[in-house]
């Protein structure tokens, strides 16, 4: 593949435009076949009641979309600390700390409210 | 404009110039570009986090209503999930096109990116459609609301993401290659492949742990 033919006039040293993410054949075919295989299992999981257990299900396909999403990352999304000078790499790392934050934080605060106000023994169905 | 002195003896331009870097260097067209447009989908990344968020904490009150289990139906969602990891794929073969300087296997490509994006919408759409109209719509339970808004706008990033893609189509077919268009090229290919990220957050939190509560 011509990778460089068309980047001729990099006037500014290493941080040329095009910032090295050349897409591969390879790359694009070991992502898709991963995240098809990732997608499949916890479907399966989900829709044979394979596990047994809601909460080991749970945990299972969580830990499959982790995964998954880092495939993304690095396949499609040509991720790595050679982009940008890796900035790209720490806006997202940046982004993620803050996701978790606000996932289990908002989680966390919610769950102890909805426990701290329900004084009421019947159940919360039907008054929304 | 008269630009009053400065005690240094400094013109009022001189001093601006002194402070701010004011003279544009020869970067290459689109230098940083990628870094740019990368910023603004962690700031997208931050929405969704938000929605998600939303949900977690609202998705549980049925308010007497149905819950996932009876209103998802996961086969369609699988077929769904296909339809975008599809589409991931295609617009990776567009881009390993367009960097070996085929116009027209880009657009063909393009097309098909194109084609599995609108299957998507489509089936989604049917899928609101449904729910509405069996009176599950975003105004019957705070899982319901919560469920539209964040499917929703992950929906309309996807109606976005086509009338870009459509709109690059008709750049490409008329100018060509160009680096411009490349350049476009590359910031959706980041847009499209996120959708697909947000994607697996969705069909794991939203309808497979949905399905499991």
């Amino acid at each position: 593949m011509a990778d460089h033919s068309h980047h001729n006039d990099h006037g500014h040293g290493d941080h040329g435009h095009d910032s090295g993410f050349h897409a591969s054949m390879k790359d694009y075919v070991i992502g898709f076949v991963l995240s098809v295989i990732l997608t499949a299992i916890p479907f399966w999981l989900v829709m044979t009641g394979a596990l047994h257990s809601p909460a080991a299900t749970g945990l299972v396909i969580m830990g499959f979309a982790a995964v998954q999403i880092v495939v993304h990352m690095v396949y499609f999304l040509h991720m790595s600390p050679k982009v940008e000078g890796g900035q790209n790499l720490l806006a997202l790392i940046f982004t993620l700390i803050i996701v978790m934050i606000v996932l289990s934080g908002s989680m966390w605060v919610m769950f102890h409210l909805n426990q701290n106000m329900m004084p009421m023994p019947a159940t919360m169905d039907g008054m929304g | 404009m008269s630009t009053p002195k400065t005690p240094l003896n400094k013109s009022g331009d001189e001093l601006v110039a002194s402070y701010y870097d004011l003279h544009e260097h020869a970067h290459p067209d689109g230098y940083s570009t990628n870094l740019g447009f990368w910023i603004y989908l962690m700031s997208d990344c931050l929405i969704f986090a938000m929605l998600f968020a939303t949900f977690g904490v609202l998705g549980g009150n049925y308010a007497g209503g149905e819950g996932p289990r009876t209103l998802f139906n996961l086969p369609l969602v699988a077929l769904n999930t296909s339809m975008l990891l599809f589409s991931s794929i295609t617009y990776g073969f567009s881009m390993i096109a367009m960097q070996s300087g085929k116009k027209n296997a880009t657009l063909i490509w393009l097309f098909i990116t194109l084609l599995f994006g609108l299957a998507f919408l489509t089936i989604e759409l049917t899928e609101f459609h449904e729910l509405i109209e069996s009176g599950n719509g975003p105004q019957r339970s705070a899982f319901l609301s919560s469920f539209f808004t964040l499917v929703g706008t992950h929906g309309l990033h996807v109606t976005f993401g086509s009338i870009w893609l459509v709109t690059l189509m008709v750049q490409v077919g008329r100018f060509g290659l160009t680096a411009a268009n490349q350049r476009r090229l590359q910031c959706l290919s980041l847009f499209w492949h996120f959708l697909d990220v947000v994607w697996i957050g969705v069909f794991t939190f939203v309808y497979l742990m949905g399905t499991l509560r």
